[in-house]
């Protein structure tokens, strides 16, 4: 196990550096590269511009550039600083970060939490009324747009259903907290309501399919009639011996989601003002921010590297069928 | 004597004859009520959007005195904060977001039969070194990198009708798209270079790039059917997604996406901007997923209808 470990990380290495190279060279080739505003701008003068030229680094050779660039990135986390704010990226990040998490933790956690009934049941009794009902739901769940989801639950529940107790509306547009109420857990969770609902929509269309065709595989293997023919009682013949294993897949499934997942915090984020990491690259990216930007791809990219190495992991300990060398 | 014997005969031999294959299909499809209907659907779309120019209006041309109109027998959809009628723009936003769709598909279908056809026919070095590329592709943040894609092409020097090109949009999606299609096609051409009618093929002589495309290709036509209909559904949700967040298709040319943008602003005051060019973007994917649900079962000769 812990030498398929190492050889995962050592693989995931030239993965990453190969996005990383990428990565910079896509935005140092390009004309509008990290002087692009100072070079538009008629008070700096040539001398100037030569200045932060050599400041920056940017007249050596662009390999020279890179390694420089990847080594800070690494071994001393200096992800370098923004443009538009001149703070370190690396503060930036950490402050958005939490926010993200919070978000999209909790949605996960909702999602498996309404997924998996759903996608049992359906399994169980395929093609009954409820089966055939959520088939043709999980079709629009997976068709629906999320940022479009995100703007009709503003439409309906801050335009035009109120809320009885006050005359305000029954769900804030927008922000992680009221203004004067930062840290109440109840103006929080208050604030997710309509977020949570945006971004489970989907997943949860998703993963019920994704689930009901993992447990009728499941149903039919041979396991599951010797645990029917023992005669244990229906119900655990299902629980514990069916979802258990139709289960393992959803985790890779899950951990190969991961990018879609965080493009979605760019909608979701921006559509309802949450301060997470998307609508900061959503922020940067309409500034031309390039650190920003790329620090935050950057980073992104190693949460889902690692997520999917985490995923590869947990399989193992699952399924003990399952052996690595 | 003759013309005696043939009638019989060719009644029997109408009925003996097997049904074709595109046949079998086509009648299989069609009993997917849901996919059916959908195929219809989407023809009225095209139908309907092809058909802008009968609307009357013009889908750029701005109007302040008339602006947030509420929709009504005028204005079916409403109108913007420039006064424009929603209807028209959003008919020609579809062929905008249609297009997209069709050639962001066509592109990334094409180059990932190519990769996956190469990695699967050849096997060994070729196989490892483009599955490890796939594989990086796969876990890049697509989103994010297209965002960053387009800012930064937005950058180039020259004209901005060359910058602001929907060929741009194009392609950085199917340059992050090709990916699904590749990793199928791949799995098919591992499956069926190991046939016999392959084999007897070779055989017989047939080149590699025959074998590939005349012999494998079109018996992996299902799946690969079936993929594009995936990648078109993502095609169409990203380049709207992109352009909502106004790094897709530049006004004032029209798109589903970027009508919705100008909703982002003013949903507070006129909601039915948010709301039409959105359930234009969710019929259109909604339709194109459940035809390619219908493909999956009208090519798959095991699944049976249990109803």
């Amino acid at each position: 196990m812990t030498t398929y470990i190492i050889r995962r990380i050592l693989q995931a290495i030239p993965i990453m550096l190969m996005l990383s190279v990428f990565l910079f060279g896509v935005v140092r080739l390009m004309p509008g590269g990290p002087l692009a505003q100072a070079e538009r701008n008629p008070n700096v003068t040539p001398e100037q511009l030569a200045a932060m030229r050599v400041r920056l680094g940017l007249d050596q050779p662009l390999p020279v550039q890179y390694v420089k660039w990847i080594k800070a990135f690494i071994l001393e986390g200096d992800w370098g600083y923004s443009i538009k704010f001149r703070r370190p990226v690396a503060d930036m990040i950490s402050e958005r970060l939490p926010a993200t998490l919070l978000l999209f933790g909790v949605g996960f956690l909702i999602t498996l939490l309404i997924a998996i009934p759903i996608g049992v049941y359906s399994a169980i009794k395929p093609y009954s009324f409820f089966d055939n009902f959520i088939t043709t739901l999980s079709f629009a769940g997976q068709s629906v747009p999320v940022y479009w989801l995100g703007l009709l639950l503003i439409v309906i529940f801050y335009l035009v259903i109120q809320n009885p107790f006050s005359s305000g509306p029954l769900f804030p547009a927008g922000g992680m907290y009221t203004i004067g109420k930062e840290g109440d857990i109840f103006d929080l969770i208050w604030h997710l309501v309509l977020p949570i609902i945006a971004v489970t929509a989907s997943w949860i269309a998703w993963y019920s399919r994704f689930l009901r065709s993992s447990m009728r595989d499941v149903l039919n293997e041979d396991y599951m009639r010797t645990a029917r023919a023992k005669g244990l009682p229906i119900r655990m013949v299902h629980f514990r011996h069916g979802l258990r294993n139709a289960l393992l897949p959803l985790v890779t499934m899950m951990a190969l989601d991961l990018p879609a997942v965080f493009g979605g915090a760019v909608f979701i984020e921006t559509i309802f003002a949450w301060p997470g990491m998307g609508r900061l690259f959503w922020d940067a990216a309409r500034g031309r921010d390039y650190p920003v930007l790329l620090a935050v791809v950057m980073i992104e990219a190693a949460l889902i590297l690692f997520f999917n190495l985490l995923a590869d992991i947990l399989y193992g300990f699952l399924d003990p069928r399952i052996r690595y060398d | 004597m003759t013309e005696k014997l043939s009638a019989p005969e060719t009644l029997l031999s109408a009925s003996l004859q097997p049904e074709s294959l595109s046949a079998l299909i086509w009648r299989r499809f069609r009993r997917h009520r849901f996919a059916f209907s959908s195929a219809v659907v989407l023809l009225a779309m095209v139908i309907l959007v092809i058909a802008a120019p009968l609307s009357g209006y013009s889908a750029t041309e701005q109007n302040p005195k008339n602006d947030f109109a509420k929709p009504s027998s005028e204005h079916w959809f409403g109108t913007d904060e420039l006064g424009r009628d929603i209807f028209t723009r959003i008919l020609y936003g579809g062929q905008v977001s249609l297009a997209v769709g069709i050639f962001s598909t066509i592109f990334s279908l094409s180059l990932g039969i190519i990769v996956g056809a190469l990695s699967g026919y050849y096997g060994g070095w070729i196989d490892n070194i483009l599955m490890r590329i796939t594989d990086t592709f796969l876990i890049v943040p697509v989103v994010f990198v297209l965002i960053l894609f387009s800012a930064l092409l937005r950058e180039l020097p020259g004209s901005t009708e060359y910058r602001n090109s929907v060929w741009i949009v194009i392609i950085a999606i199917s340059a992050f798209a090709w990916m699904w299609p590749a990793r199928i096609a791949r799995g098919l051409f591992l499956v069926l270079r190991e046939k016999e009618f392959v084999s007897a093929s070779r055989a017989l002589g047939a080149s590699d790039s025959r074998l590939i495309f005349l012999r494998i290709l079109p018996n992996s036509l299902g799946p690969l059917l079936v993929s594009a209909t995936l990648q078109m559904a993502y095609a169409i949700i990203t380049e709207s997604g992109l352009s909502y967040l106004g790094f897709g298709v530049q006004p004032p040319t029209p798109s589903w996406g970027n009508i919705l943008e100008s909703a982002q602003v003013h949903v507070y005051r006129a909601p039915w901007l948010a709301i039409f060019p959105g359930l234009m973007i969710f019929i259109t994917v909604m339709a194109i997923n459940f035809i390619g649900d219908g493909l999956r079962d009208a090519f798959d000769p095991y699944v049976v209808h249990e109803k």
